[in-house]
């Protein structure tokens, strides 16, 4: 029968707890990154210019199409190659936002293409400068569209974010395999693990649902 | 010291996506039994199937793959069971695929027309006949979009099967790169046999999704 024992794990929560900062910390810088990368590849996609639009598409796809995992080995290992060397932690940001942009270019060109032509011809009736257009009238109103599309995939970023322990970039994943070497209680740890990074999707949850309030919750004019 | 990166190496490559595709199936098949189990416990008028389906949907849904997959590899022998990478990776992701699956399908059922329910009822169907004959069949043409769009997902997910030691196509990239020490060409390889397995699908799920639409439309 097997034993279990959490004694080594509850010795070291403080250290799982330095882990959980580190993973909440990356995540986010990747969001709040990635956001403006998905922003840069949405406006590519819908401006009309063929060759934004085809390095945009390659992109997506590109990335949409292949494993995390293999972008970070890609990121990590293959790019010093070309001479462009990272420290783990800097690659596992840089393999996350750019992961985490090309799904947010798609969600993002598809809230732009849902405006109706009609709002941008008002705006511009109004004459409106093109920045105020696309701020007031483009991508605000999108960003409320697409809000749960887009959190659900930065709830999704943040349990992506555990694999970049593979290249021993620092994080919660990263802390558990470190605390597992020391002490052999890979269940027990592995369990905790995954309460811990269930609680951090409840958290980021909770955040998304506060600052939805904070943002969007104006009345929409019919 | 390091040998070249040379064509066996590619063909090496190329065979290891026999055990990428290999997962990738058994993970779809028990993940469509499951999907289908928790997606009609999510529809069913008992409250504690929909209790039970909803909570081991939000699980799986709210921890990462990776966490799964060595609590089930590590779990193993917690159960006094043999580990074994292949047996750890392919339950693992059928548990991932049912979580997934299980929603998307929970959708479809309810996206079908309620009158259609009703109809059945009236009709004096039982439970079984009327799931079999009615609303699954409708359902099916709902969820064939997304249902492939997650195959996507899923076929991305086997390759953290490689961390666990299963040895399918990222791992096989991980052992030619310790051989031949050229990681942008073996990764970049690597990449784009995943991406020739996994565009087709995406882009039929897109294709199936504007057929859907036009249908709907009509």
């Amino acid at each position: 029968m097997y034993q279990f024992n959490f004694q080594p794990v509850f010795d070291n929560l403080d250290m799982l707890l330095v882990g959980a900062w580190l993973t909440i910390q990356l995540s986010f810088t990747a969001m709040v990154l990635g956001m403006i990368v998905s922003v840069a590849g949405a406006v590519a996609k819908t401006s009309g210019i063929t060759v934004l639009r085809l390095i945009a598409d390659v992109y997506v796809e590109a990335i949409r199409n292949t494993p995390f995992l293999v972008q970070i080995f890609f990121i990590f290992f293959g790019l010093p190659a070309l001479g462009i060397s990272m420290t783990p932690n800097t690659a596992a940001l840089v393999a996350l936002v750019i992961n985490v942009g090309a799904y947010g270019t798609e969600i993002i060109r598809a809230g732009i293409e849902s405006i109706p032509r009609g709002q941008i011809e008002a705006g511009r009736a109004l004459s409106l400068s093109p920045n105020r257009i696309f701020v007031h009238i483009i991508l605000k109103p999108t960003l409320r569209n697409i809000y749960p599309a887009l959190t659900s995939q930065f709830i999704y970023l943040m349990l992506t974010s555990s694999v970049v322990s593979v290249i021993s970039a620092s994080d919660l994943a990263a802390t558990g395999a470190d605390l597992n070497a020391q002490t052999f209680a890979s269940f027990e740890i592995y369990l905790v693990l995954t309460v811990m990074y269930f609680l951090l999707s409840l958290g980021f949850t909770g955040l998304f649902a506060v600052l939805r309030r904070v943002f969007f919750s104006y009345p929409v004019a019919r | 010291m390091f040998r070249e990166f040379s064509s066996a190496d590619v063909m090496f490559l190329v065979m290891a996506i026999r055990w990428t595709v290999i997962l990738s199936v058994l993970a779809f098949a028990g993940g469509a039994i499951g999907g289908l189990i928790l997606a009609l416990a999510r529809t069913s008028r008992i409250r504690a199937f929909r209790w039970a389906a909803t909570g081991f949907i939000r699980l799986f849904q709210g921890t990462p793959l990776l966490m799964q997959l060595f609590l089930v590899y590590f779990g193993l022998a917690v159960a006094g069971l043999p580990i074994d990478p292949l047996l750890a990776a392919a339950a693992a992701l059928t548990l991932h695929a049912s979580a997934f699956l299980g929603e998307i399908w929970r959708g479809s059922i309810e996206a079908v027309a309620p009158g259609q329910f009703e109809a059945a009822t009236a009709l004096a169907l039982g439970y079984m006949d009327r799931m079999r004959y009615i609303i699954l069949p409708q359902a099916m043409r709902i969820a064939t979009a997304p249902t492939v769009g997650f195959l996507v997902q899923l076929i991305k997910g086997t390759s953290l099967a490689s961390i666990i030691g299963f040895t399918e196509l990222t791992r096989a990239g991980q052992i030619v790169n310790n051989a031949t020490f050229q990681p942008f060409l073996v990764f970049g390889t690597v990449a784009a046999l995943y991406f020739a397995l996994c565009w087709p699908l995406s882009l039929l799920a897109r294709y199936l999704e504007r057929r859907m639409r036009r249908t709907i439309a009509r």
